[in-house]
């Protein structure tokens, strides 16, 4: 256990960091101590200041992006845990229904994603729809290959990773809490907030952590639905790969692990999970 | 602190699809009286109590707290709390807060309505553990804050689904004394759901056994005991053996049962039989017997009386009672349950 954890986990992100602080020229890698792959990355920020550098406004963006996905598939994955965990009597239904929403994994990722494209796109159903009913006369631009398409894409692919483990929180909870609530007088509302939000945390930590670590990292479903017209923090890793820049690579992936870090252990502050497996 | 309400409950019906759970009861508590609803496990005592919070509707009848009609009220405006089985505290809350939950959802601010929280835990004897969460507590110290936090919108009626079960043996008959004394205190009505008859005769003022969805029968825990009208009330509350002589059937006290050798003289009704057992109890002997006709009985003997004859088992004897002492028993309609363990 230890040793796969290091083989296929530490190893690969020790090289990673090591290879970050490597020299290197135009075709490759120089194995002597440099900081280059850094000072390359933020190669202008100070000089710029007050106005941001590319590579600030990137993450900014990749963040802003994140920050959506996250708040979109929170709220439609506690509203779909909710509604399986509450509303669902049955043991078995919960079952079926929950093996309902892992249908969409039945195919992968890549086809997901392009098969929004002849919805959202200028000719697509959306927009001939709308046009059709008179709602519109042009096209609507902003459907495809914008921020709104990558957001929409990512909810789509990422609800059901906080669906699962909010869920799992929310039908721990015993039935007899909600009548203690009501009993207490506490209206459908005020015992969500008061009882079922705070009972469900470790689920909704958990799969904040899921959306949030692959959200930041992503550059497929960025690239694809953006038009490969958006920068995001994995873009930058991937356009640096394919320039065989690899310290420089190496160093943003670095950059990158430690926001994603600093951003779940802010998480996990609000709750110790470890108390709550 | 607070006024209690008598209850009354008027064809009260529960059915789930064609399962009727209770079946047109009628019952009258009177205010501040401590009532038991007893009886086996399934026969309508818990849907009942439910159906008196709120947390279950009503098919059919009505429930009044006091002068008001509450059957169609949610459980907060009827005057009622409920301490759930186990007792459902909120795991993340602490005490107090636990304790304050109700008023909080009042909009109550924090610092009045832990000050009434603290009052209610002082009454409990639990205000050095208003920082803890339940799950620090012991089961006995769950059960008070449970209380507390059951008390704190001051209800007419209290409603407990077998507050005592979750407690080891020695620690329920310290908490059954505890509740006998708040109630007492309080002077509001108990509602106290079990399936124990020991602790509905110690705890209730007020027993009502039921059985299949109806009230068996209904009286103090002295009446009940001393004149069961049933052969499931005989059988349930323990302690008598149900005889049949001819058409009729009574029921007698163990303990009220004498025995005879043959050939001595016997003044009154009297049972052949084959002596099948003999066990110590401390403050009694009890002698089982099988009578002539395969009928299980037993007698309870004090060791004086036992000392005095020495029945073995296999010896042949007679037992008698006063007809007086016996009580004639309707044959239950309804299915027999086997009576429960004695110490249940």
């Amino acid at each position: 256990m230890m040793l796969v954890f290091a083989l296929f986990f530490l190893l690969p992100l020790v090289f990673v960091t090591i290879v970050s602080a490597w020299d290197y020229n135009e075709y490759e890698m120089l194995p002597a101590f440099s900081l280059r792959g850094y000072t390359d990355t933020f190669e202008g920020c100070i000089a710029e200041l007050p106005g941001l550098c590319t590579i600030l406004k990137t993450y900014l963006k990749t963040l802003k992006l994140c920050l959506l996905t996250w708040g979109l598939t929170l709220l439609i994955g506690f509203t779909v845990a909710y509604f399986l965990a509450f509303h669902v009597r049955s043991k078995t239904w919960q079952i079926v229904l929950s093996l309902l929403c892992t249908i969409p994994f039945w195919t992968s990722n890549v086809i997901r994603m392009i098969a929004w494209i002849p919805l959202l796109g200028r000719n697509g159903l959306v927009n001939k729809g709308l046009q059709g009913a008179g709602l519109i006369q042009q096209p609507l631009e902003w459907l495809l290959f914008s921020e709104f398409s990558v957001v929409l894409a990512l909810v789509h692919l990422f609800t059901f990773f906080t669906v699962v483990p909010i869920f799992n929180s929310m039908i721990r909870i015993d039935k007899r809490l909600i009548e203690a609530a009501y009993d207490a007088g506490a209206t459908g509302w005020q015992t969500l907030v008061n009882i079922v939000i705070p009972l469900a945390k470790p689920g909704i930590v958990i799969g904040s952590i899921f959306v949030i670590t692959i959200v930041m990292g992503d550059f497929v479903t960025i690239g694809v639905m953006g038009g490969q017209q958006i920068a995001s923090a994995g873009k930058i890793i991937e356009s640096r790969l394919n320039a065989l820049q690899f310290p420089a690579a190496a160093a943003n992936a670095v950059i990158l692990l430690g926001i994603t870090i600093m951003i779940i252990s802010a998480l996990t502050r609000i709750v110790d999970i470890r108390k709550e497996l | 602190m607070t006024t209690t309400a008598a209850l009354e409950l008027v064809q009260l019906t529960k059915k789930y699809g064609a399962v009727t759970a209770v079946d047109a009861i009628n019952l009258k508590i009177p205010a501040g009286s401590y009532c038991c609803l007893l009886g086996p496990s399934g026969c309508g005592k818990t849907s009942t109590l439910r159906m008196v919070a709120g947390h279950e509707s009503a098919t059919s009848g009505d429930i009044l707290v006091g002068p008001k009609n509450v059957t169609d009220l949610p459980p907060a405006e009827r005057n009622t709390a409920m301490m759930f089985q186990s007792y459902a505290l909120f795991p993340h809350l602490s005490v107090i807060d636990n304790v304050a939950f109700a008023l909080k959802m009042k909009g109550i601010v924090k610092a009045k309505r832990h000050a009434e929280a603290k009052k209610l835990l002082e009454l409990v004897d639990m205000q050095a553990y208003a920082a803890r969460l339940p799950a620090q507590l012991s089961g006995g110290q769950q059960q008070r804050v449970a209380l507390a936090r059951a008390l704190i919108t001051s209800p007419q009626i209290l409603l407990l689904d077998e507050p005592l079960s979750a407690l080891d043996p020695f620690l329920r008959l310290r908490m059954r004394a505890e509740l006998k004394k708040l109630q007492r205190e309080l002077g509001i009505s108990f509602i106290h759901v079990t399936h124990g008859q020991d602790e509905a005769m110690a705890l209730a003022d007020i027993v009502v056994l039921m059985n299949g969805g109806r009230i068996e029968q209904q009286g103090s825990p002295r009446e009940i005991f001393n004149h069961p009208k049933t052969e499931f009330t005989a059988k349930f509350i323990g302690g008598h053996n149900v005889i049949a002589i001819g058409d009729e059937i009574f029921a007698v006290r163990e303990d009220r049962l004498k025995l005879r050798r043959p050939g001595e003289a016997v003044n009154g009704p009297s049972m052949a039989g084959t002596v099948s057992e003999v066990e110590y109890q401390g403050t009694y002997i009890r002698v089982a017997i099988v009578a002539d006709g395969g009928a299980d009985i037993s007698a309870q003997l004090t060791d004086i009386q036992f000392d005095a004859a020495s029945y073995a088992v296999g010896e042949r004897v007679l037992a008698t009672w006063d007809p007086a002492q016996a009580s004639p028993l309707k044959t239950s309609s309804s299915v027999t349950v086997p009576s429960p363990e004695k110490a249940a």
